[in-house]
């Protein structure tokens, strides 16, 4: 049976990973690679690279984090922001991505997704969806999200559910879904956000944005159909442990990828030609 | 030291399988070409995707034929994802013909909920190996497919008439399942010919424990190779 992922996340700005709420108000929270390698051996399941500095100045220093991160961590990394072309995917894939998430640029440039599903592989293109609350509801009462772009800066016109859609179909693999109202507010996971879509895609959905304890993993599951669940600032102020969570889904009946100890036969002097 | 020669023809992730082996011990070269494996002691071959394309580009760099050699010979392989599917004789993804080194075919999930299957699964070991020493039975490993190798019919053990007290001979090719839907072959072995459809590269300490254990397999076997012991066994030495 599949595990539901716990993966952690660092959102790298100018080569350091920093924490905001909402989007803003950065802090620093250290280097990415070291975090990155220490979430590996704590039991992440994956680890999810996010530039938000969005300058091409800082594309250098992230694709040195993924692969000093890549050489050591070995589990699957999946890295986003400002990946604009199929060659730019490249270039994250060959520093040792396994999946590249597409944000702004597959909303400025639907056929992107299409483009980099069919030279990688679905399985390697991730949609990020940015998504916030509209206010006043829909006539009838019912709840709708906008999707925003350029680090939640710019509306898009388009509504979060029907995108979603639209990006399976245009061959993501998987969806990142962060609500923008609840990021780094600690208020939970919008688990209707995330049912609204888990009942309208196939692919799996990776939560984002607003967990503050383990419950709130599980309701992201439960409640709102989520396969993959993300956190940024709980497990870099080490606020609640991977293993914590993962108690608390295990205990909940949810599949989980359990933290086994195995031990490593000694290795002798490495060398690489 | 033991040298592992890693098939490079352009697919699939090098830089961490690469430092996975180099982690464990083993001293790694990246080989583009048949010449590449000279002075290798064991051979991995990795990669994603479709096997037509793969298998394009191996005969385009002159591999396929170095690498069915290698195996024939009995010398110690690790296949990896495709490199396990890559095997047997062809690939319904696409109806490419492959290395037809062990009998049977690359198929699609059965009965998969979702395809394709990404994510960690438990790989339920069928028989004690040596490729799985210290990892516990029923660990997560990494999977990224939607087609797995079959063996051919005769060599499932639901319809081959070996004595319940006997390994069969795709019990014996048989040596790790995993459920998706329906239960696929998730890891192989015949001698030293060895396959995983998963990532070890990309599971962890389960990952890199396999790694090591296959890098000291090939070392147990360096002073084996004899013209007796490359008498591989009948599945994994059929002729061409």
């Amino acid at each position: 049976m599949l595990r539901l992922r716990i993966i952690p996340c660092l959102d790298v700005a100018d080569g350091r990973v920093v924490k905001g709420t909402r989007f803003v108000d950065l802090v620093d929270e250290g280097d990415p690679a070291e975090l990155g390698t220490r979430y590996a051996a704590e039991g992440a399941d994956e680890i999810c690279f996010l530039d938000i500095s969005a300058a091409p100045e800082g594309r250098g220093t992230l694709l040195d984090a993924v692969e000093r991160t890549a050489r050591r961590a070995f589990i699957p990394l999946t890295v986003g922001g400002g990946v604009r072309s199929v060659d730019e995917m490249r270039a994250v894939l060959r520093a040792g991505a396994d999946k590249v998430s597409l944000n702004t640029a597959a909303v400025a440039d639907p056929d992107l997704v299409s483009r980099c599903a069919a030279r990688f592989g679905r399985q390697a293109v991730v949609v990020a969806i940015d998504a916030r609350q509209r206010t006043p509801t829909a006539g009838n009462g019912s709840r709708v999200w906008d999707v925003l772009v350029r680090g939640g800066r710019e509306a898009t016109g388009l509504e979060a559910v029907a995108w979603a859609e639209r990006a399976a179909e245009l061959g993501a693999g998987e969806l990142l879904v962060t609500s923008i109202d609840r990021d780094g507010t600690g208020a939970g996971f919008d688990t209707a956000l995330l049912r609204a879509i888990t009942d309208r895609v196939d692919v799996p959905v990776i939560a984002s944005g607003g967990a503050a304890g383990p419950a709130d993993f599980v309701a992201a599951v439960v409640d709102g159909g989520a396969a993959a669940v993300l956190a940024a600032s709980i497990f870099h102020r080490r606020v609640h442990s991977i293993a914590a969570v993962k108690a608390a889904m295990a205990a909940a009946g949810l599949p989980i990828r359990p933290i086994r100890p195995i031990r490593p036969i000694e290795p002798v002097k490495p060398v690489v030609a | 030291m033991i040298r592992v020669a890693v098939v490079d023809y352009g697919a699939g992730n090098l830089v961490s399988i690469g430092q996975g082996l180099a982690a464990v011990g083993a001293s790694v070269t990246f080989a583009s070409s048949g010449t590449g494996l000279g002075g290798a002691d064991a051979m991995v071959v990795p990669g994603v995707g479709a096997a037509a394309p793969a298998m394009d580009r191996l005969r385009a760099q002159g591999l396929v034929e170095p690498i069915r050699r290698w195996i024939t010979d009995g010398r110690p392989y690790l296949g990896i994802c495709l490199g396990l599917q890559l095997l047997f004789d062809g690939s319904d993804e696409d109806g490419a013909e492959t290395f037809g080194i062990v009998p049977g075919r690359t198929v699609l999930l059965e009965r998969a909920p979702t395809l394709p299957h990404i994510g960690w699964n438990q790989v339920e070991q069928r028989r004690r190996h040596a490729l799985f020493e210290g990892i516990p039975d029923g660990s997560d490993f990494y999977f990224v497919h939607s087609y797995a190798g079959r063996p051919a019919v005769g060599l499932t053990p639901a319809d081959d008439p070996t004595p319940d007290d006997e390994l069969s001979p795709a019990e014996e090719l048989t040596l790790a399942e995993t459920v998706h839907g329906g239960s696929f072959l998730s890891a192989l072995a015949s001698g030293p010919l060895l396959g995983v459809q998963f990532h070890p590269e990309r599971s962890g300490p389960a990952g890199l424990r396999l790694l090591s254990n296959f890098v000291r397999i090939a070392a147990n076997a360096i002073p084996q190779r004899t013209p007796a012991a490359t008498a591989a066994p009948s599945v994994a030495g059929r002729p061409a």
